[in-house]
């Protein structure tokens, strides 16, 4: 009987009393199993795991429904905000500049880009305002890389506080995304001034632009998610991830058009119709124009499929991009306009429900190491 | 019949170290590593409890004692799930909180933001928040530091305002992993009240302490703990630390000059 042994070797308390300091070298020699028993209440009689569960205990470490997760997120909503807005409050002070500084770096990545990307290499070619169009795909760009980098190192750099607090561990992801959301939302106003001065007028096309980033921020919460749990796994991730995020930024049409580069004969993209596609579908590629679209009017209108097709003016443009910049607008696109909206949803929606049950998998395992 | 809070079923606890050898790991190492989902090389494998078998009821404030390694620290960590379970099970009734003494919170945040969001974070309510405030900051008693980043705080100062946030819910249990031994005297103190009140609103708490004094003033049962097993464990508190201390070879404890 496994149960008689077993309650046989819980020895109650005083029984095992004096043991001699001699048997202390010897662990094994030692009563395995030890219960401790209140006065006048006798030791459980059943397998200790039965007990436990029939006095409604749970196992430490089980992890709650992805349905009770969900609802314990909700309530701590305010946490998510509280400590998004704290943190981003925190995150400039030790610098002279301050916040200064999220609107400062990426404007001097744009610099830099313009100068050897644009003015060396050329990249601006066949691309209207050319300026507009780098500062807007810098820092829509900017928005999922800073998101990503972060959330890769967010479960280690937390470890102090998910080893004191129980709560639940998609907070913290989900509040870094949060964070660069409100410095998004700052540096969106420069960006917009920039677009102005550079000549693109005020539309109300520009609302365009917030159910696009709406639908990249739960990209990011999406993705965020994911990196937070391989980061939490390896310390590598972190240390790849810019590596991979770099690349990323030069396949996703930040320092050039895709869209220019498929059509103007020569272009390295003009033999190869499915990599252009490929490049033009990827999410940071979509958001990217969508946002594009929606705030520079030289985008809008020039973006092929703008107007009807006409072959002469196309081929116009393929061969002379500098010269007929707007006839772009009369070839045929590689991805419609409706098109990257739903690829953007698309996007926005299946990165965020397998970012979340994938890190909702593993969420009794942050924390230990 | 009490109430069992926590429940540990012949516990055993492995820690992994990796990299512990030569296999530094260079990028393209690290990223074959990741493609074919394999953990680090040279593992080493430190077996931290070996078959614990207990049950604490509620109302309990048991003292975990042991040398250093003994493993009292891996297993509170365990009863917290923060450590996967080898082999056995650790069942509780509710989440339990771990104050460690290096735990730091949001160290870049004031002491207030820590409260407030240490608040929120626990599942409480924005409205409790701001009446328990007032009532958080005074118990940890650093004054004006509440103002300031986390990360001035004195070890001291620091572990006060932890233990202040994380009792000021009531939780169902408690981990007090040396927390308290940054504390002043009059801390330490206050702090042994407020475990008496956990205790009294069925709550339990573990305390793992070197300073003896303090386990015997502060528990109704205790657990010895040497290499990751038992020795003895009981309500016969002194009984069972004077024979620990007569197994390390130290000074009894002077319980009368304690009392003064």
């Amino acid at each position: 009987m496994t149960e008689a042994k077993r309650s046989g070797q819980r020895v109650k308390a005083g029984d095992n009393g004096n043991v001699s300091p001699s048997s202390l070298s010897g662990p094994g020699q030692l009563a395995a199993a030890v219960a401790i028993a209140t006065d006048g209440v006798g030791l459980p009689e059943e397998q200790l795991g039965e007990y436990a569960l029939g006095h409604g205990l749970k196992l430490s470490s089980a992890r709650p429904t992805i349905f009770e997760y969900i609802r314990q997120l909700w309530q701590r909503r305010h946490f998510i905000t509280g400590f998004a807005t704290a943190m981003n409050m925190a995150m400039y002070t030790e610098a002279r500049l301050g916040q200064l500084w999220q609107v400062l770096t990426p404007l001097l990545n744009v610099a830099v880009y313009f100068l050897i990307f644009g003015e060396l290499l050329h990249t601006s070619r066949g691309v209207p305002n050319y300026i507009a169009f780098l500062v807007t795909g810098v820092f829509v760009f900017n928005f999922s890389q800073r998101s990503f980098l972060i959330a890769s190192r967010v479960m280690n750099d937390s470890l102090p506080l998910i080893r004191v607090l129980h709560f639940p561990r998609a907070c913290l992801p989900l509040g870094y995304v949060l964070i660069e959301l409100q410095q998004l939302i700052v540096s969106f106003t420069v960006l917009f001034a920039i677009v102005l001065i550079s000549g693109e007028p005020l539309t109300w096309y520009w609302l365009l632009a917030i159910p696009a980033l709406i639908l990249q921020t739960l990209f990011n919460f999406g993705g965020g998610l994911i990196l937070a749990r391989w980061g939490a796994g390896f310390d590598d991730v972190s240390q790849l991830l810019p590596f991979i995020v770099r690349t990323w930024l030069y396949l996703s049409g930040v320092l050039f058009s895709i869209q220019a580069l498929a059509l103007i004969h020569g272009g390295v993209l003009f033999k190869h119709p499915r990599l252009a596609f490929g490049l033009q579908i990827n999410p940071a590629a979509v958001f990217i124009t969508l946002v594009r679209n929606a705030i520079l009017h030289s985008q809008r209108v020039s973006q092929p499929g703008a107007k009807p097709y006409d072959a002469g003016k196309c081929s116009l443009y393929m061969r002379f991009p500098d010269q007929h910049l707007l006839d772009a607008a009369h070839c045929h696109p590689i991805v419609t306009q409706p098109d990257l909206w739903l690829i953007g949803a698309g996007w926005a929606i299946v990165t965020l429900v397998i970012g979340f049950v994938f890190f909702w998998q593993a969420e009794t395992r942050y924390g230990r190491g | 019949m009490a109430e069992p809070m926590v429940v540990v079923d012949d516990l055993h606890v492995v820690y992994r170290v990796y990299g512990a050898g030569r296999d530094r790991g260079t990028a393209a190492t690290a990223l074959m590593r990741m493609v074919r989902r394999q953990r680090r090389g040279s593992i080493r494998e430190v077996h931290a409890i070996r078959g614990i078998s207990f049950v604490a009821y509620r109302g309990d404030a048991v003292g975990v004692i042991g040398r250093n390694g003994s493993g009292k620290s891996t297993l509170l960590r365990a009863i917290a799930g923060l450590l996967p379970a080898e082999k056995g099970a650790v069942y509780t009734d509710g989440h339990a909180a771990l104050l460690g003494v290096n735990a730091a919170m949001l160290e870049e945040l004031t002491g207030d933001k820590n409260i407030t969001l240490g608040c929120l974070a626990m599942g409480m309510p924005p409205k409790e928040v701001k009446e328990r405030y007032q009532a958080i900051a005074d118990f940890s008693g650093i004054g004006d530091f509440v103002k300031l980043p986390m990360k001035t705080y004195s070890t001291g100062m620091g572990s006060r305002l932890r233990f202040a946030i994380a009792s000021a819910k009531h939780q169902n249990i408690l981990l007090v992993d040396e927390a308290l031994a940054t504390g002043d005297a009059e801390f330490r103190i206050r702090s042994q009240k407020r475990i008496e009140e956990l205790r009294r609103d069925a709550g339990t708490v573990f305390l793992v302490a070197h300073n003896l004094l303090h386990v015997e003033e502060t528990c109704n049962r205790v657990i010895w703990l040497e290499k990751g097993q038992i020795v003895r464990a009981g309500d016969d508190v002194p009984g069972i630390i004077d024979s620990y201390i007569e197994a390390t070879g130290g000074e009894p404890l002077d319980r009368r000059r304690a009392k003064v």
